[in-house]
């Protein structure tokens, strides 16, 4: 019981704003460390790859951005539910939040996909499934960005764009499935930028190292805009 | 029947009322009154469960509304600023579709009647074509039919009309509360509705 | 609760009936919207007759979102959509009834004139009758679905754009199956996999879009 009452403290917007602070902080410093020594292990430590050389190393950032991006919308969507059937303010900020990120990650792997495909295959775009579920997952992010900014009352905007993150992530799946499908009937060429080299080990301690490092990049970017929301409103 | 408790409205930043609450019993006329922008059309919203409030709750026989949706629905008549008739449908055609939305039973015999106690001839004429004042009693035409439903919210109901519709108005809302009923409306004007105990909020 | 939704669907029909030239204009789009491709792309005929579906499909989206407009603007605009609010029949209900009425107007429509965007395609006649039931099985997932849309985006400034922004990806699964099933069927391969799939996405879609767009509308109106 406690327990519980503990956390329905935390959920009103002015008890979170110093939580958010320190956690925030301390969540940005440990991300950099993380990021720097994700990223020695990918470009110093890792073997280089036997068929793609030295340009595959952009997979340290290509595939943990990618994760992140669909980790985040779950996340998201997770938030604007409890928002939804418990009508606490602070749920719906913390959507809000995580929103920018998650499209910032969404276009990160996207840039990194095309920078990535140049060299190996080619061409900077070569519409492969994970790609483009990665583009649409983009296109889902920036609508519900845009939608937000499109009404001016809070409480319309955080249910509304609530109710759009729920119905997306339930699409994201039958999306993700239609997209492998489409690749399938239409690719003569099996190209596949999803078809990682085969993992060394210190390749995958890279990958997940960065990762960590993106998830708490992310926990720290988005309490700090939560903070600005509700300093905006409250 | 209907209890109001504790109700907060703000709207565009402005908190509207706070705290307010009141009890309408079956027999009782409550007339809101206020200043333009006071807050009148959001309490009657709220009371229909249109609006919610931002604190407070409202109970129809003591049930929470918000948990009544259609149950309390049908029991209730609101009438807004709006005539909610539909422009290229003809007067019959929307008092029909209300009353059948509204689950009120309402043959074509009933909905002429209606209107023409309304002044308005049954034609075959598109809403478009009435002046604002017809619109009006097209759409308070649908009390003549909602004789049985308890509550009947209305805003502003004797707007734009002119004193034969005013006073055909003003006895029906009457008759209604001298029949068991409860009514909770909203006027600039002073109206002269021939009951017992008439209450008044006021807010602003 | 049968009444209500009967009267909805004939009143919506009624409506669209006396404004006919909202309907055809719609329809119009999605002929334009399908002619212009081939002044795009170059009339080869082998390259257009493996566009076809493609573009066909496309042009069913875009003029099923334009027509979405139409739903929930005019009945919030002139206060009847409140009563539907206050009617005795359940919000999903009338919603349900809602999106029917739009699909026999704007989707149905759709794919009786699809044979003959085929037909400028110089698509093979035996794929029409596949053609027309994934168009006939996927245009009312797509009233549904953008029903979602219109209801969130209600009363908003930017409301086309906003609409097609948040509705555009969700469509995405309906074309790649869509077009895909035709595209099967052009391969010799049986479409049938393709078409039942669409037709589990419609009845899911029936099930469950009634009450997002309820709980959308609430949130609109509220």
């Amino acid at each position: 019981m406690s327990a519980t009452v503990k956390w329905f403290w935390f959920a009103s917007p002015q008890t979170f704003f110093p939580l958010a602070g320190t956690i925030a902080r301390w969540c940005a410093i440990a991300a950099a460390l993380l990021a720097a020594a994700g990223l020695y292990v990918g470009f110093f430590v890792a073997p280089t790859d036997a068929q793609q050389g030295e340009a595959y190393r952009i997979i340290f950032i290509h595939v943990p951005a990618a994760w992140m991006s669909m980790f985040l919308y779950v996340v998201m969507a997770f938030w604007a539910a409890i928002g939804l059937a418990f009508n606490t303010r602070l749920s719906g900020m913390m959507a809000s939040g995580i929103a920018p990120t998650g499209a910032l990650f969404t276009f990160i792997a996207l840039w990194t996909g095309a920078l990535w495909g140049r060299p190996t295959w080619g061409a900077y775009w070569v519409w492969d499934a994970r790609l483009t579920s990665e583009l649409i997952l983009l296109f889902l992010y920036l609508g519900f960005m845009a939608l937000q900014a499109a009404i001016d009352d809070p409480r319309r905007a955080d249910r509304a764009g609530a109710l759009l993150a729920i119905v997306g992530a339930v699409n994201v799946p039958i999306i993700y499935y239609s997209v492998q499908w489409w690749n399938t009937l239409h690719q003569g060429a099996s190209v596949s930028l999803t078809r990682a080299p085969s993992m060394a080990s210190a390749m995958l301690a890279g990958m997940v190292l960065m990762a960590l490092a993106f998830w708490l990049y992310s926990i720290a970017a988005a309490l700090a805009r939560v903070r600005c929301i509700i300093l905006e409103r409250e | 029947m209907l209890e109001a408790s504790d109700l907060d409205c703000q709207r565009g930043g402005r908190a509207l009322f706070r705290g307010l609450s009141f009890a309408l019993r079956g027999g009782e006329l409550l007339r809101v009154a206020g200043e333009n922008g006071s807050g009148k059309t959001s309490l009657l919203k709220i009371l229909c469960g249109l609006l919610a409030p931002d604190q407070g709750e409202v109970r129809w026989r003591g049930e929470p509304i918000r948990r009544l949706r259609e149950d309390y629905a049908r029991n209730l008549v609101y009438l807004g600023h709006a005539p909610a008739v539909k422009d290229d449908l003809t007067a019959a055609e929307n008092l029909s579709i209300a009353c059948t939305l509204a689950g009120i039973e309402a043959p074509a015999q009933s909905v002429h009647e209606a209107l023409a106690r309304y002044g308005l001839a049954a034609g075959q004429a598109p809403v478009r074509k009435l002046s604002q004042g017809q619109r009006r009693r097209a759409a308070l035409a649908r009390l003549l039919l909602s004789q049985g439903v308890p509550l009947w919210l209305l805003d502003e109901p004797f707007a734009a009309l002119d004193a034969s519709a005013a006073r055909l108005t003003e006895e029906l809302i009457a008759r209604h509360v001298a029949g068991g009923g409860a009514v909770v409306y909203t006027t600039h004007q002073d109206a002269n509705i021939d009951v017992k105990e008439p209450r008044v909020v006021e807010l602003g | 609760m049968i009444a209500a939704a009967r009267c909805i669907v004939v009143r919506d029909l009624l409506l669209a009936l006396r404004r006919r030239s909202d309907v055809a204009t719609a329809l119009l789009f999605f002929v334009i919207v399908a002619s212009l491709f081939p002044l795009g792309v170059g009339a080869e005929p082998n390259l257009l007759r493996a566009v076809a579906p493609g573009v066909i499909w496309v042009a069913a989206l875009l003029s099923t979102m334009l027509s979405l407009g139409r739903l929930f603007a005019a009945d919030h605009a002139d206060g009847t959509l409140e009563q539907m609010l206050l009617g005795a029949a359940p919000l999903g209900v009338v919603v349900a009834a809602k999106s029917f009425a739009h699909w026999l107007a704007a989707g149905l429509p759709l794919v009786a004139i699809a044979p003959v965007i085929a037909l400028q395609y110089d698509l093979p006649a035996s794929l029409y009758g596949v053609l027309a039931l994934s168009l006939l099985l996927g245009t009312p997932v797509l009233s549904l679905i953008g029903a979602i849309g219109a209801a969130l985006t209600l009363g908003l400034r930017g409301g086309g754009v906003l609409l097609s922004l948040l509705v555009l990806p969700l469509y995405v699964p309906v074309l790649i199956i869509g077009a895909g099933s035709v595209d099967m069927a052009a391969a010799g391969l049986a479409p049938a996999g393709q078409l039942q799939l669409l037709a589990a996405m419609l009845v899911v879609a029936a099930a469950f879009a009634p009450w997002a767009i309820a709980a959308a509308l609430r949130i609109s109106t509220e």
